[in-house]
């Protein structure tokens, strides 16, 4: 395992300086320049001039580049273009926002994907199953967006139970105001992410209950339901938890959208205002923290599935 | 100002709320709750901070020497005197006394010379920067008494001065922080969603009549106006579309008001290449659009139809929409005189955002009607910037243009759109350097006649400027010229 995890860490640092490399040539490719944002109607060329002389962008890419890694290198995420501050700092601030939002997200989506997902496979033949794997497919259909817009047109405007968007100016400082600011964008990830979860559980459980040794717990006398929690759930677990690191890792991506459409002041957001702006250092500083973000899901869903299935941790075992 | 009859009116209706009291007791504890779509992208307005800086900072937390007031009207604020020599070339200003800092430092000569230099310096992002360049220099020759001469006169000094903010010299970076005189200090920004402002103890003038303001920040305008329907918000500064007010119609818990924008939409030619080159297409193409029709399809019964660059808001306005009214039938015979019997084909650089890409559609298919072809390339506003107005390679263009008093870019051969005139050249200067102000007017409004006869650029129409409260919330600024939003009469009763 030692040897393993020395591995995978020597893989995710090299991805990381991947990834940093192929961000750094693609932004530069996108027409604009970041001088743009800081000026005007009406600024000279002299000011232009000035402006990307600050920004750097007067300079060859390789030049930029060298800048880049040497930053890098010394863990800095450098300034952002535009509002002239470390882009650490406010990339964890809005962290603060993103990683609640998702993580709730996640977790709620597992309550209702799990023990519906094995409903739906169990009781396939009854109604109520073939309901659940209706309701999903139809949640498998329908935009994020078009979702979290419903949910505050009932829940905000016309119960006013809860903020239609916004996150509190000062954070956390008042916990259940935050909360309250999340509770609609979550439930909004939440219902599509366990729409997909639900399939995958569903199909997982489908495969273990026509599995020999189910049929021998049964036969040895288990009830069904015994003998899915004894052998189950262990065994469908294994491809659910690859799929899961998938599914956390796209939904911190995909909270771009809902931190749009409830105005979080999240990751997400940050990342769309760099890139409408040029704001390399911004949009740089994201996505680098956004794939070691995925990276780490990717390899904390390796390490479960190895603690999970021992044939996984030594290929010998159990034959 | 010279206003047509109608308009006087309109705008007399839209400061209404200025004078009206509030109907129940004001209460002045009331912490505003304004709801935005222009955040700042730093703090600092010579710093590329954006429109955003201006509508949360003008006058609320930094001040200037002048004030552009709501109505367009410029009246001394920290200088209690102003005078000027003979030859227009030295004004001497005498700072207000007691006036301090946010931080409590006093205000001195040296933090208006600092100010005034941080706005002409080489690194100034401003884009008041040119306005200022006849500037030669500022003098402090005691604490109270600044002196600033001038390489030639210049009438609009005081006007120009209203965008100088006076930044206490001992302030190092400001792009995060302040340190101004106004009546409010920054209590809280978090980027990404909030600036909130709190009421200064020390401010030397009459106390605002609330207790400070929270100003959030949207993306999307459906957000905006979700947060006022659910009470989160007390007003907002800008609606975008007629569509959403059907939701504030109620009078009871709403009021709508319809002030003077300086937000110009038109269609930009590039006038050194041709077709564009030539008056007369230029002129075709003015007649093509029904400007009208365009308005209504946009802003429904809202806004006006320009007929030349200059809003009623600047003193040199006049009603030109009659110069080149709406003829498709002598657009076609211009466009043959001009050698384009069968028309021509250009393309249009669109930003992607509204109402650009609608407006684009509408062009399209008038000037269909004539016989010209319209190819529509949809750009970002970043695009824009490097592709249209910095490299100037295009042929023509859709922008909305929010600045005040910007009639005077076609002075600029070198501007983006290239229009080069050297009579228009000249009168510009000439106004700058009128002794009196009906001189610079009169001179401004006949450069504006050539270059309205000349079809410099084709102007469509001027935005409403919509701002949606909760009805309980009087006093607020409608016209937000140069995008201000002053929040020291806002008043909130219970």
């Amino acid at each position: 395992m030692g040897r393993y995890l020395l591995r995978r860490t020597f893989v995710l640092a090299l991805s990381l300086i991947a990834a940093g490399l192929v961000l750094f040539v693609l932004l530069r490719l996108l027409p604009g320049d970041p001088a743009a944002a800081l000026l005007g109607v009406g600024a000279d060329d002299a000011q232009i001039a000035a402006a990307r002389e600050q920004v750097g962008s007067d300079q060859p890419i390789w030049v930029q580049l060298g800048r880049f890694l040497s930053d890098l290198a010394r863990f800095d995420l450098g300034k952002s273009f535009v509002s002239n501050q470390p882009v650490l700092p406010e990339i964890l601030a809005r962290l603060t926002i993103t990683l609640p939002l998702t993580l709730a997200a996640f977790t709620l989506a597992l309550c209702l994907a799990v023990p519906l997902g094995i409903i739906a496979a169990a009781r396939a033949d009854r109604w109520y199953g073939a309901l659940i794997s209706t309701i999903s497919q139809f949640g498998l259909a329908v935009p994020v967006f078009w979702i979290g817009i419903l949910l505050v047109w009932l829940v905000a405007i016309e119960w006013r139970l809860l903020p239609a968007s916004g996150f509190p100016i000062d954070g956390w400082g008042d916990p259940w105001a935050a909360i309250k600011a999340l509770i609609l964008p979550v439930v909004t990830i939440a219902l599509v992410m366990s729409a997909s979860l639900l399939r995958y559980v569903r199909s997982a459980t489908l495969d273990v209950l026509g599995a020999d040794y189910l049929r021998k717990a049964r036969a040895l006398g288990e009830t069904q339901a015994q003998a899915l929690i004894r052998h189950g759930i262990r065994n469908g677990a294994v491809p659910v938890i690859s799929i899961l690191g998938i599914e956390l890792a796209s939904t911190l991506l995909g909270a771009v959208v809902v931190e749009r459409v409830f105005t979080l002041p999240g990751l997400g957001s940050m990342l769309l205002l760099g890139i409408q702006q040029r704001d390399y250092p911004s949009v740089q500083g994201v996505l680098l923290i956004s794939t070691l973000l995925v990276l780490l899901i990717g390899f904390a869903a390796d390490v479960i599935q190895r603690l999970i299935d021992p044939r996984l941790r030594d290929p010998g075992a159990g034959r | 100002m010279h206003f047509v009859p109608k308009l006087a009116f309109a705008i007399g209706a839209a400061l209404a709320p200025f004078a009206s009291p509030a109907l129940a007791e004001a209460d002045p504890s009331a912490i505003i709750r304004i709801g935005s779509l222009y955040e700042p992208q730093n703090l600092d307005n010579t710093a590329g901070a954006g429109q955003g800086i201006n509508e949360a900072f003008n006058d609320n937390v930094y001040e200037a020497l002048f004030r552009l007031n709501d109505d367009g009207s410029v009246v001394p604020v920290l200088a209690a005197d102003h005078t000027v020599s003979e030859d227009g070339l030295t004004h001497t200003f005498t700072l207000r006394d007691g006036v301090t800092f946010h931080s409590g430092d006093p205000l001195t000569a040296a933090d208006v010379k600092y100010s005034i230099e941080r706005v002409t310096a080489e690194t100034s992002k401003s884009s008041r920067k040119n306005s200022l360049s006849t500037i030669t220099g500022v003098e402090t020759p005691d604490d109270k008494t600044v002196v600033v001469t001038l390489s030639a006169r210049s009438i609009s000094l005081p006007y120009n001065l209203s965008y100088v903010w006076v930044v206490n010299d001992a302030a190092t970076d400001i792009t995060a922080s302040e340190d101004g005189t106004g009546p409010y200090v920054l209590d809280d920004w978090k980027r990404g969603s909030a600036i909130s402002l709190k009421a200064f103890e020390g401010y030397w003038g009459e106390k605002p009549k609330n207790a400070g303001a929270v100003i959030s920040y949207f993306t999307e305008a459906a957000a905006l106006d979700n947060a006022l329907l659910t009470d989160a918000l007390d007003l907002v500064t800008t609606i975008q579309s007629p569509d959403a007010l059907a939701q504030f119609e109620d009078p009871a818990r709403y009021t709508i008001s319809e002030g003077n924008s300086t937000v110009k939409e038109i269609m930009a030619y590039n006038d050194r290449v041709a077709p564009f080159d030539n008056v007369k297409v230029r002129k075709a193409l003015a007649r093509g659009i029904d400007k009208q029709k365009l308005l209504e399809a946009i802003w429904g019964d809202r806004g006006m139809v320009l007929g030349s660059f200059v809003p009623p808001t600047d003193p040199w306005y006049e009603d030109l929409t009659g110069v080149d009214a709406y003829d498709p039938e002598s657009a076609k015979a211009l466009l043959a005189e001009a050698g384009h019997p069968d028309g021509f084909t250009f393309t249009l650089e669109t930003p992607n955002y509204d109402p650009h890409p609608i407006t684009a559609e509408f062009i399209k298919a008038e000037l269909a009607k004539i016989g010209v072809t319209v190819n529509i390339n949809i750009i970002t506003a970043n695009e824009w910037y490097t592709k249209v107005y910095q490299a100037k390679d295009f042929q023509a263009t859709l922008q909305e243009h929010v600045n005040h008093r910007d009639v005077v870019f076609y002075g600029n051969p070198d501007f983006y759109w290239g229009y080069d005139n050297a009579d228009v050249t000249r009168l510009i200067a000439e106004a700058e350097q009128a002794e009196t102000e009906a001189g610079h007017t009169e001179k401004l409004r006949e450069a504006n006649a050539i270059i309205t006869e000349e079809a410099a650029s084709n102007w469509f129409f001027l935005y409403p400027q919509i701002v949606v409260s909760a009805a309980n919330v009087t006093g607020y600024p409608v016209n937000g010229l140069n995008s201000q939003f002053f929040l020291r009469g806002i008043e909130k009763s219970n």
